[in-house]
């Protein structure tokens, strides 16, 4: 149905045709599935991450944008039933044995989780649990693996880091974790870092100084970054292209500039909108989206935005809108797409 | 690595004074047991017939008196104690082990092994124990490890049940979620993350047990179904005293003080190790 995911240079990660599902109510052994309920998380998503690329999705608590690359690196709770490819390097990940996966994960793709108070253990020195990284992946000695701990806290900016190498999770600040948090997802020089909302934990100072530490590292080291957001704003000075997502599909995806400029699809034109600026400040109610993202557990019929949109007709709440190339660097899924 | 989590334990409950007492209080007690032998040349079977039921004394040879057969208190008090710690020590360990294994991977596989497990423990705990003890009698012979065998198979239940509660309550967590999306194999997994964070509730429990194990061992010796005379157990000797406690309160005394001191030095020690593996503890 979908077009194929954009192919702009070399693809690192490949995502074709990605369905995620769950299956509700079903229990222990012997017992049957009674009104069980299928959810869709993941509708059908096709999306490119292309060497040295830094990618931003966004979308609303829901959309299956976290799904989207936690099933692409096995973690998916185990009632999930997921369809669809995903390839990083060529290689196939999803049915991929544990053992191949493990040297896959953490070494050459790795993820940057949302919550850097909860992601580190507690009771392992930071230092520890950096070079552990190292050692498991690349069979560095601890020796070598604590310099090369040394010398990535120190490029992630944390000060003190000879210091810091000896301190427990806990003796650390939610920013400071969180830049042990992307030196740990760095110990093995990744093609792709994934990250998972990470400064949606952090206050907003902070949050600046971890997205511009992310940016710094895609120019020194030619990493890719899928960055997974919910605010346009935290994507806008980071990311090369932007995937806006709805409801289990892309929606939009374009290059970060143009589709902020000039967004297509009046989803993305309302994200925008609803981002309160410091220049109007003659606001008198927040901007915001009405009504309430589709139900996952219903079956799709139309266009899943319609009922929230200004644009929609009689054909949008009929037939799905497929997404479709509008020039080679974007595509978008609207029957009536915004003018550019 | 797993070193370091050591050292910082050590040096924690080092910190903590009545954790060093309890510690103290304990060595003494295995010193003094250990040592009893060659303090006093008594044996525990003879009977000394010119001093039945005699009370504690230093001016004859039974320091701690006799019972009503006339055998030396004091030879009897550290031989039961001995068996006693060896019990608890050996039927601790065991379980701990056991309950650690199993606890673990259950709460961590989750699903249909987590099911599977924990039915096997249902089944299990719904044996009658002493039912299983006479059967083990039955077909290897009394021996102590029949004795160290029922012990471990009623205690280490309760503790894998324990630690598996433990182990689902940090399985979702987000660090145990990193470690996996970082390529840990679930056996590293449970090694490194799962085992290290359930140890401190796991050390109170495991300190518990070893009270519950000693009270137990008595339970079957007085059934005739562990430790036999002329050998003693704490467990056995304080229910002779009980039953001579308006005649001769002695006979009680020594075994229950030494118990009690056991006792409560576990308890303590328990309490300290909590904390001492929490190294969020260290200020």
């Amino acid at each position: 149905m979908n077009a194929a995911p954009l192919a702009l240079g070399q693809p690192t990660l490949r995502i074709d045709g990605l369905k995620v599902r769950y299956d509700t109510g079903r229990g222990g052994i012997g017992r049957r599935a009674i009104d069980g309920v299928s959810i869709a998380a993941v509708r059908e998503v096709s999306l490119q991450v292309s060497a040295g690329e830094s990618l931003a999705i966004v979308g609303e608590s829901g959309s299956g944008k976290s799904q989207v690359f936690l099933a692409a690196l096995g973690l998916l709770a185990s009632n999930a039933r997921i369809g669809g490819s995903v390839r990083f390097d060529g290689e196939e990940l999803l049915g991929m044995p544990a053992a191949a996966l493990n040297r896959i994960r953490g070494s050459k793709l790795s993820m940057v989780f949302q919550d850097p108070m909860t992601s580190l253990t507690p009771h392992v020195r930071i230092g520890v649990q950096l070079a552990e990284v190292r050692v498991h992946h690349a069979d560095a000695t601890w020796r070598e693996a604590e310099r090369g701990a040394l010398d990535m806290l120190e490029r992630v900016g944390v000060p003190d880091a000879r210091r810091r190498m000896r301190a427990y999770p806990h003796e650390l600040s939610g920013g400071m974790r969180q830049r042990v948090m992307i030196a740990m997802s760095l110990m093995c020089e990744p093609r792709l870092v994934i990250a998972d909302e990470p400064t949606s934990a952090l206050d907003v100072t902070v949050q600046a100084q971890i997205l511009s530490l992310l940016r710094d590292i895609r120019a020194q080291l030619g990493t890719s970054i899928a960055l997974i957001s919910h605010d346009l704003g935290v994507v806008a000075g980071i990311a090369e292209r932007i995937v806006v997502m709805y409801a289990g599909r892309v929606v939009e995806s374009a290059p970060a500039r143009r589709l902020l400029s000039a967004p297509r699809h009046p989803y993305t034109s309302l994200l925008i909108q609803c981002a309160p600026s410091l220049h109007d400040a003659r606001l008198d109610r927040m901007p915001c989206l009405m009504g309430q993202p589709p139900n996952p557990a219903e079956p799709e019929i139309g266009c899943a935005f319609a009922p929230r949109c200004p644009r929609a007709t009689d054909l949008c709440r009929e037939l799905r809108p497929p997404l479709t190339g509008i020039d080679e660097l974007s595509q978008v899924a609207c029957h009536h797409p915004l003018a550019p | 690595m797993t070193a370091t989590l050591w050292r910082g334990t050590v040096q924690r409950l080092r910190a903590n004074p009545a954790a060093v007492a309890a510690l103290a209080v304990i060595a003494l007690l295995v010193v003094l047991a250990l040592a009893a032998p060659v303090l006093n040349p008594n044996s525990i079977e003879t009977l000394d017939w010119s001093q039945v039921a005699t009370a504690p004394g230093l001016v004859h040879a039974h320091w701690f008196g006799t019972d009503r057969l006339g055998r030396d208190l004091f030879v009897r008090t550290f031989e039961g104690a001995r068996t006693s710690m060896a019990v608890g020590l050996v039927a601790g360990a065991v379980s701990l082990t056991l309950g650690l294994g199993f606890g673990t991977i259950a709460g961590y596989l989750g699903g249909r092994a987590d099911y599977l497990m924990m039915r096997i423990i249902e089944i299990v705990s719904g044996l009658p124990l002493v039912f299983f003890v006479i059967f083990l009698t039955v077909i290897l012979g009394r021996s102590s490890y029949v004795l160290y065998t029922s012990l471990v198979a009623v205690s280490w239940l309760t503790m894998a049940r324990i630690v598996r509660g433990q182990t689902l309550s940090i399985r979702r967590r987000e660090f145990i979620e990193a470690a996996v999306a970082s390529g840990g194999s679930p056996a590293h997994v449970i090694m490194r993350h799962i085992v290290p964070n359930v140890l401190g509730p796991v050390a109170v429990y495991a300190t518990l047990m070893v009270p519950q194990i000693i009270l137990f061992e008595s339970f079957l010796s007085f059934l005739g179904l562990g430790t036999q005379e002329p050998h003693a157990s704490l467990g056995t000797l304080v229910a002779e005293g009980a039953g001579e406690l308006e005649a001769a309160p002695w006979i009680l005394l020594a075994p229950g003080i030494f118990l009690a001191l056991l006792l409560i030095a576990l308890n303590v020690l328990g309490d300290g190790l909590r904390d001492a593996f929490d190294v969020r503890e260290a200020g």
